[in-house]
């Protein structure tokens, strides 16, 4: 991958090269760091980094950046610091943003963890471990309503009811593969949303059949 | 999406492959972020791969928790660790990350135009619920194991507290999971 990006961030050499990359790093780390709570509750973070201190984009590029990130599946924080290192110094930029921001913890993780099995025969450890997971359900049970307050809210109680029951037949039921489901429901809504907008529109709108036959 | 070869070791080669794929697949899938792909990340590891029990993976995700970062690459980076060392790790995290840093730099120059496109909006809302249901069996996986584990009385005292204590008081999770680290260190080292 190193190989393929190189070239194009080669064009990019100058006197404040080092310190663009230092920033970055440092900035990215810090979000990395100090971010708790997995991706979307980094993100006010990574905007005083790039929007406020390091200045690398103002307010509104933020904003379309953060809405662009959210339309590519994948973890978001990682999208960001992609996009917003490819801006400030091309492809080796955004591998710098990128690094920084995972590696520190998921060092720390497989520290932490390695820890903890070390001792894993020791009754308290057992009894740690144990005392956990009943914390992990609540938590997963907790995003789980979450998820479904969001749709609700998106799509409301009827068609969030329909959808968690049909993905509860196809997961539970028959068992299919979450992917396949995923793909399932994504294509669904991919052809449903065409057919609304052709159907909406006619065939008056010409750049709108352009985008969907890029999508 | 089926890969050959159900938890059973293939050469080296096959698990780096496996690695690669298993986290590929999970974030790809993952509308929405780190959360959603929690549950993705569970099929592959545990019940695909079967690299690790559902209660490790219970382990995994307390540790990620109490962590700071993003909770996807402290994940891959992790299991990828475990299967096939400082090789593995590294595929997992370019699994996790690589396809959608690359997308993300491919369509900054024309995307603009999608964001606010039906398709997209539809496509995102459509797997909400999936990933709801998801993670509710999850969750009643580990509520379940915990009760034949330790039985009601520790069962509820921790589920309700932690729920509490989370949801109400608004206590970060991460000291609530230390809290029930040491909880279970004192009253659960006899089971």
């Amino acid at each position: 991958m190193t190989a393929a990006l190189w070239p194009l961030a080669a064009s990019s050499k100058g006197g404040l090269s080092m310190r663009a990359y230092l920033d970055l790093c440092i900035g990215f780390a810090r979000t990395g760091v100090t971010g708790y709570g997995g991706g979307p509750s980094i993100i006010p973070l990574i905007e005083y980094e790039a929007v406020k201190k390091y200045k690398w984009m103002n307010a509104d590029e933020f904003g379309d950046t953060l809405a662009l990130a959210n339309t590519l599946p994948g973890p978001i924080a990682t999208k960001m610091a992609a996009y917003i290192g490819f801006k400030v110094k091309g492809s080796i930029g955004a591998l710098v943003a990128i690094v920084a921001h995972i590696l520190p913890s998921s060092i720390a993780m497989m520290v932490l963890l390695g820890f903890l099995y070390s001792f894993r025969n020791s009754p308290v450890v057992k009894g740690m471990v144990a005392g956990v997971s009943p914390v992990i359900g609540v938590m997963l049970a907790v995003l789980a309503f979450q998820f479904l307050a969001k749709s609700r809210k998106t799509m409301g109680t009827k068609w969030m009811g329909v959808f968690a029951v049909l993905a509860f037949l196809l997961l539970q039921i028959i068992s299919l593969h979450p992917g396949i489901v995923i793909g399932l429901f994504l294509s669904g809504a991919f052809i449903l949303s065409t057919y609304k907008i052709k159907k909406a529109d006619g065939w008056k709108r010409p750049v709108m059949q352009k985008r969907e036959r890029q999508l | 999406m089926e890969t050959p070869g159900h938890a059973e070791k293939g050469t080296a080669a096959m698990i780096y492959l496996h690695i690669f794929w298993a986290f590929f697949v999970a974030n790809l899938l993952g509308y929405g972020g780190g959360p959603s792909t929690i549950p993705l990340i569970q099929n592959e590891v545990v019940q695909h791969y079967g690299w690790m029990t559902n209660k490790e993976f219970g382990d995994l995700l307390a540790m990620a928790n109490v962590l700071p970062g993003p909770i996807a690459t402290k994940m891959g980076g992790y299991v990828g660790y475990e299967v096939g060392g400082v090789l593995g790790a590294v595929l997992a995290l370019l699994a996790t990350i690589g396809p959608s840093a690359i997308a993300v730099i491919l369509l900054f120059t024309f995307a603009n135009r999608f964001k606010d496109a039906l398709q997209i909006q539809w496509m995102t809302r459509s797997v909400q619920p999936v990933i709801a249901v998801l993670l509710a069996v999850l969750a009643y996986q580990f509520l379940l194991s915990a009760f034949e584990e330790m039985g009601w009385i520790h069962l509820i005292l921790l589920g309700a507290g932690s729920y509490f204590a989370m949801e109400r008081m608004k206590i970060h999770p991460a000291i609530v999971i230390v809290a029930s680290l040491f909880y279970g260190g004192f009253f659960l080292s006899h089971i």
